[in-house]
């Protein structure tokens, strides 16, 4: 469903918090892109951190109740869908959802805690990670169409992580070896290349006080993607990002031979195809600069 | 950790078991101890006990080994071990409920001091990386 000639499509987005604060890049990228694709995104009005994590145990119920309340505030905005591009983001909206959608004891403890609200969340919205609307919604092949820039002999490594794939109910591609991103990066003109490391964890919140784990991690991860010869490691997720990329010297002490990588998000190799400015693409936010490496490859 | 137990059936119906397959949502019993789990875990080169050691304690109500182990704030519910388990047992949440019955145990054993950190460190961390290590280890 492609807007017709004139009429941009509306889309509703939930940036979530890290995407206002260190990752900008990713946001400014994704608004930017999507306006390329003539999809018109709406910043969801009043939205609240969705909590970050899903609680695994059964009996927590206090904290699905911020994710339920980005779900009342789609309905507020007149909308049945809306669009998340942070993989955290995405899993615990998605999981919220899945689990009071099922459980209606649940979603009636919920609704009686928020009687304040005028709106009830009746099970009535479905979250979209951004890589599947590209997929189903626009279409990689009239994705393609847009590329001002091929990203031509760009190597890439595509990285999943976690949130994207598990638990299966989530996953909107194959658990143990998804090529989502790796169809994208292709419709832009880019190489994926062979990653085996593409779904093992980064060691995720384990950086706050445990960043030995994450250098150990890195290391592994980033040096899987450096044997196959990548110019590049792509993400969808800010605390992927924040690990690969910022934990890097941390690799690098552990492991004297450890190369460093450029971490970009997909939404960033969008904009770059897409012709967008530097300023929808943010560089300056990142701790390894990507540009001498693209410049290489005579993108920028 | 001590390599010896003492197993009685008398543990089977202990309290603490009932506890952790409510919390969890999982039938202990239903693991069969392939070690399917341990072989994918990301976290396991830094586990004290590994994870389908952990479900094996569990099954027989080993309350103080178990709440005890590193290994339950190094699992980071990556669920990859969730994904393999061929009887289908959600590892990851055992984990949780091992986490959330030392955090409910009413004496605020938070797990993560964030005035620990140097203001350096705190001002450079991500929101997602504070809140979600903030929800996983303190109550
Ligand atoms: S998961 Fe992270 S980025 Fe997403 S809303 Fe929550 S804190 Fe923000
Ligand atoms: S790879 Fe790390 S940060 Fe990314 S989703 Fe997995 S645990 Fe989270
Ligand atoms: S993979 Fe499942 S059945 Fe096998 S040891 Fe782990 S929990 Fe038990
Ligand atoms: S969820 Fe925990 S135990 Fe399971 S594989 Fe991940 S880190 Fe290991």
């Amino acid at each position: 469903m492609m807007g017709n000639e004139n009429k941009p499509m509306k889309l509703i987005y939930y940036p979530g918090c890290t995407l206002k604060n260190q990752a900008r890049n990713f946001d400014v990228s994704t608004v930017s892109s999507m306006a390329e694709l003539d999809v018109e995104v709406e910043e969801l009005a009043r939205w609240n951190c969705c909590g970050t994590v899903h609680a695994l145990s059964s009996d927590n119920i206090m904290n699905r109740v911020a994710p339920v309340t980005n779900l009342i505030r789609v309905k507020e905005a007149q909308a049945s869908e809306f669009m998340t591009t942070c993989a955290m983001c995405y899993n615990t909206l998605k999981r919220a959802n899945i689990e009071v959608k099922k459980r209606a004891d649940v979603l009636e403890t919920i609704n009686d805690f928020l009687s304040l609200e005028e709106t009830k969340y009746a099970g009535d919205v479905d979250v979209l990670h951004l890589l599947e609307y590209l997929r189903d919604r626009i279409g990689f092949d009239k994705l393609a169409e847009k590329v001002k820039k091929p990203l031509e002999g760009l190597r890439v490594a595509c990285y999943y992580g976690c949130l994207l794939v598990r638990p299966k109910e989530v996953a909107f591609d194959d658990t143990e070896n998804p090529t989502i991103m790796e169809n994208l990066i292709t419709a832009l003109g880019a190489t994926p290349v062979p990653f085996p490391m593409k779904t093992e964890c980064c060691g995720a919140y384990h950086t706050v006080d445990k960043p030995e784990i994450i250098a150990e991690r890195t290391d592994k991860i980033m040096g899987s993607a450096n044997e196959e010869q990548a110019d590049l490691v792509v993400v969808s997720c800010p605390l992927c990002a924040f690990n690969l990329d910022f934990r890097q010297d941390d690799a690098r002490r552990l492991n004297p031979d450890f190369h460093h990588l450029p971490v970009l998000y997909f939404t960033q190799l969008m904009a770059l195809a897409f012709g967008c400015d530097d300023s929808a693409l943010r560089f300056d936010l990142h701790h390894i600069d990507p540009q001498p490496t693209l410049a290489a490859r005579g993108l920028a | 950790m001590n390599t010896t137990l003492h197993i009685s059936s008398a543990r089977l119906g202990d309290p603490f078991v009932a506890q952790i397959e409510k919390i969890s949502g999982q039938n202990l019993l239903a693991c069969y101890q392939c070690g399917k789990c341990s072989a994918g875990c990301p976290m396991a080169a830094h586990m004290d006990v590994l994870p389908n050691q952990v479900i094996r304690l569990a099954q027989l109500g080993m309350r103080e080994q178990l709440l005890a182990a590193r290994s339950i704030w190094i699992c980071v519910s990556c669920l990859t071990c969730n994904s393999r388990c061929p009887k289908d047992i959600k590892i990851a949440e055992i984990f949780e409920a091992l986490r959330q019955t030392v955090l409910r145990g009413g004496n605020r054993a938070d797990h993560l001091e964030i005035r620990e950190l140097t203001p350096e460190a705190r001002g450079a961390l991500p929101p997602i990386a504070m809140i979600s290590a903030l929800r996983k280890q303190t109550s």
